[in-house]
C-alpha cells in the first residue's frame, strides 16, 4: 500500500514561502509527476515527502497516518536521487544491500534481495563492480536497485535522468514506467521535462511558484489545461496565445490555440496573416514560426512535410472547436 | 604538448628553472656525500683525511644512534595517531554549522602559525613548567602533585608539544574532504535507515581515506626532522631520551664539531627517511590510486 495526502502543506526557508500550501491525493500504485519550471519548489515537495525537509505546517499522510514527525528512514519510502549519491567505495552489491544491511537483515536475506533486484535491472554481471565502473546508464540503474530492493511503500524521483543522454534518457524512461507498472508500486517522479511528465505519469502536478496549478491526467491537462501556465507549459511547441481583437471575439481576454490545431492554408484570406520567419523541415513534422504582424509570433505545426519557406505569406485557420479560451486573470473560461 | 614545436618550447623555457633547482640539492649533497668520507673535526682544522666508510661504522656502531632512531619512530608514530584521533572529530565539529564558525576555525588553525620555537618555549615556560606552569597549578588547584614533565616523561612532553602545533593542519585537510562529501550521499543513507554512527562509518570514514593518507605522507616527513621542539625544551635529553635522529646529528656535527660523521648521520638519516616513505606508499598510498 502506498496512499500519499497532502492536506494544506507548506515550506518556508525563513521569510521564503517555498510552498504555499499543497493538498494532493495520490492514489495507491499510480504514477504521480511533479513537473515545473526550475525554482517552482517540485524537489522541495518531494523532499517534504521523504523527511528529508521538515514542513512549515499541514500534514502529510501516507496509508492514512500522519507521518510528519517521522525520521526519512521510517516513512517506509526510497528516493533515486540527481546525482545518484551512490556510495563509491561500495560495489554495486554493497550499494543495493546497505539499506537492507542498515535494517539488520541477515546476510544470505540481503544477498538473495540484492540479486533479485540486480536481475530485474539486469545488473547482475556488473555486482562486484564500483560506481566509478559503471557507465551513465548502469549507475542509474544501480540508483533505482537500492530503492526497489526495500520493497518501500513508494519511490521518490528527483529528476533521475537529467544526468543521462538524450538517447538512453528515452531508454531509461520506458524502463522506469514498465518498472513501475510491474511492481505496482506508487511513484512520485519530479522533472521539468514536460515530455517526461506527459510520456510517464499516471497523474501531472504542475507546479508554479510553490503552488499546485493544476493535477490531472496527461490529456486532461493538454485538453483542458485550468489556466494560461498550465496551457503553456504543457505541450511541444508551446501553444499559441493571442490577446485582443480576435480574443474579444470569443468572449475571452486571450485565447490560445495549439500549433496542430492550426490549418495552413496557402494562399487563402480567412483566419490570421502572416510571413514564415523560419520553416523547419522534420520529415515527420513541419513547424513553421509565422510572423503574424500585430498578433506576434505564431507557431503551427503539420503533420508531414510541407513545401513552404521562409518569407512566404501563409493564412492559420484555428480550428474552432479546439480554441482554449482564458479570462483577464488567465483562468479557463469553459463553455 | 601538441607538436613538435611546443615541446621544445616548453623544454626550453623549463630548463633554466629545473637546472637552478638540481644544482640547487646536487650541491649539499654532493658535499654531504663529500665530508662523509672525511675525517673532518672543526677543533682540529687542516687535519682533513680520508677515512672511507670508517665515519658511517662509528655513527652506527653508536648507542646512541638504535636509541634515536627508535625515539624518531616513536615520536613520528604517537603524533600521527594523535594528530588524526583528535583531527577527525575536531573535523567533524567544526563542519557542523554554528554561530562563529569561521572565527572558531580560525583560532583552531592558529597554532599552525606559531613558529616551533615560540611553542615550544610558550609550552616549557608557560604550561609544562613544574613550578609556575599552567598544568602546575591545576595539579595543585585538585590537590595533585605537578608533574615536571621534562624530567619525568620528557618524550611524552615532546610528543604533546608536536602534536598540539600538527593538529591544526590534519583538522584543516579533513576539514575540508569533509565539506567535499556531497549531501545527497548523507541523504542517501539517511533514506537507507543509516544512523549517525553508521552513516559516520560506512559513509564518512571511507571518504576520509584519501585525506588521511595526504595527512600521514605529509606529517611524516615534517615529524622525521623534528628539532627546534627538542632543542628548545629538553636539549635531546634527560639522557637520550628526546634525541631523535635530526637532534643526534647535531650534537655530532656542533657541539662534538665531527663534520665528518654529522655528514654520514645525514645520509644515513635520508635512506631513512627513504625507508620509511617506502613502507608508508606500500601501506596507505594504495588510497592515493583513482
Amino acid at each position: 500500500m502506498g496512499q500519499i495526502t497532502l492536506q494544506g502543506v507548506q515550506k518556508s526557508f525563513g521569510p521564503v514561502h517555498i510552498i504555499k500550501g499543497a493538498d494532493l491525493e495520490i492514489a495507491d500504485g499510480s504514477f504521480v509527476v511533479f513537473v515545473g519550471p526550475s525554482g517552482c519548489g517540485k524537489t522541495t515537495l518531494l523532499r517534504l515527502i521523504a523527511g528529508l525537509e521538515d514542513v512549515t505546517g499541514g500534514s502529510i499522510l501516507i496509508d492514512g497516518k500522519n507521518v510528519v514527525d517521522t525520521p526519512p528512514a521510517k516513512r517506509g519510502l526510497s528516493m533515486v536521487f540527481q546525482s545518484y549519491a551512490l556510495y563509491p567505495h561500495m560495489s554495486v552489491r554493497g550499494n543495493i544491500g546497505f539499506g537492507l544491511k542498515m535494517a539488520g537483515l541477515r546476510k544470505d536475506e540481503i544477498n538473495r534481495k540484492v540479486e533479485a533486484a540486480a536481475a530485474t535491472l539486469n545488473l547482475t554481471p556488473y555486482l562486484e563492480r564500483k560506481p566509478r565502473e559503471l557507465s551513465g546508464g548502469q549507475r542509474q540503474r544501480v540508483a533505482i536497485g537500492r530503492a526497489i530492493v526495500r520493497e518501500p511503500k513508494a519511490f521518490l524521483f528527483d529528476e533521475p535522468l537529467s544526468n543521462l543522454d538524450a538517447a538512453l534518457r528515452v531508454q531509461m524512461r520506458i524502463e522506469v514506467t514498465r518498472l513501475q507498472k510491474q511492481l505496482g508500486t506508487t511513484a512520485i517522479y519530479v522533472t521539468h521535462d514536460q515530455v517526461e511528465a506527459m510520456t510517464m505519469a499516471d497523474k501531472i502536478v504542475v507546479l508554479n511558484g510553490g503552488k499546485i496549478e493544476q493535477y490531472g491526467s496527461p490529456l486532461e491537462l493538454y485538453e483542458r489545461p485550468a489556466n494560461l501556465f498550465v496551457a503553456g507549459f504543457i505541450g511541444s511547441p508551446k501553444m499559441n496565445l493571442v490577446t485582443g481583437d480576435s480574443a474579444a471575439q470569443k468572449g475571452a481576454a486571450t485565447i490560445g490555440v495549439r500549433p496542430e490545431h492550426l490549418k495552413i492554408d496557402r494562399d487563402g484570406t480567412g483566419g490570421w496573416q502572416g510571413t514564415i520567419a523560419v520553416a523547419e523541415h522534420l520529415g515527420s513534422d513541419t513547424f513553421l514560426y509565422v510572423d503574424a504582424g500585430p498578433l506576434g509570433m505564431l507557431t503551427a505545426r503539420y503533420i508531414g512535410e510541407l513545401s513552404l519557406h521562409a518569407g512566404d505569406r501563409v493564412s492559420l485557420v484555428p480550428d474552432p472547436a479546439r480554441i482554449h479560451r482564458f479570462d483577464a486573470s488567465g483562468n479557463a473560461l469553459r463553455n | 604538448m601538441a607538436t613538435r614545436q611546443t615541446q621544445f618550447l616548453a623544454r626550453s623555457l623549463l630548463t633554466p628553472a629545473v637546472g637552478l633547482l638540481f644544482i640547487w640539492m646536487i650541491v649539499p649533497l654532493a658535499l654531504t656525500l663529500y665530508f662523509s668520507t672525511l675525517h673532518y673535526s672543526l677543533l682540529d682544522p687542516g687535519s682533513e683525511s680520508f677515512v672511507g666508510l670508517e665515519n658511517f661504522r662509528y655513527f652506527l656502531t653508536d648507542p646512541a644512534f638504535l636509541a634515536s632512531l627508535q625515539n624518531t619512530l616513536v615520536l613520528v608514530g604517537s603524533v600521527l595517531g594523535l594528530t588524526i584521533l583528535l583531527g577527525i572529530p575536531l573535523a567533524l565539529l567544526l563542519d557542523q554549522p554554528v554561530i562563529g564558525r569561521n572565527f572558531v576555525r580560525l583560532m583552531v588553525i592558529a597554532p599552525f602559525f606559531v613558529m616551533p620555537t615560540v611553542s615550544a618555549l610558550v609550552w616549557k615556560n608557560l604550561l609544562m613548567h613544574p613550578v609556575s606552569g599552567l598544568f602546575a597549578w591545576l595539579a595543585k588547584v585538585v590537590g595533585l602533585t605537578p608533574v615536571d614533565w621534562f624530567n619525568d616523561v620528557p618524550l611524552f612532553s615532546v610528543i604533546l608539544i608536536v602534536a598540539w602545533q600538527w593538529l591544526p593542519f590534519a583538522t584543516l585537510i579533513l576539514l575540508t574532504a569533509l565539506q567535499s562529501l556531497d549531501e545527497e550521499q548523507k541523504e542517501a543513507a539517511e533514506m537507507d535507515g543509516a544512523s549517525a554512527v553508521s552513516t559516520f562509518i560506512y559513509i564518512t570514514l571511507p571518504h576520509l581515506a584519501r585525506p588521511i593518507t595526504v595527512v600521514i605522507l605529509i606529517e611524516t616527513i615534517f615529524l622525521l626532522t623534528v628539532f627546534a621542539e627538542i632543542f628548545v625544551t629538553t636539549g635531546g635529553g634527560p639522557g637520550l631520551q628526546t634525541t631523535n635522529i635530526a637532534f643526534l646529528i647535531y650534537s655530532q656535527a656542533l657541539i662534538q664539531f665531527d663534520v665528518g660523521s654529522a655528514s654520514a648521520g645525514g645520509l644515513v638519516a635520508v635512506v631513512i627517511a627513504n625507508i620509511v616513505a617506502f613502507f608508508l606508499v606500500r601501506i596507505v598510498g594504495r588510497n592515493l590510486e583513482a
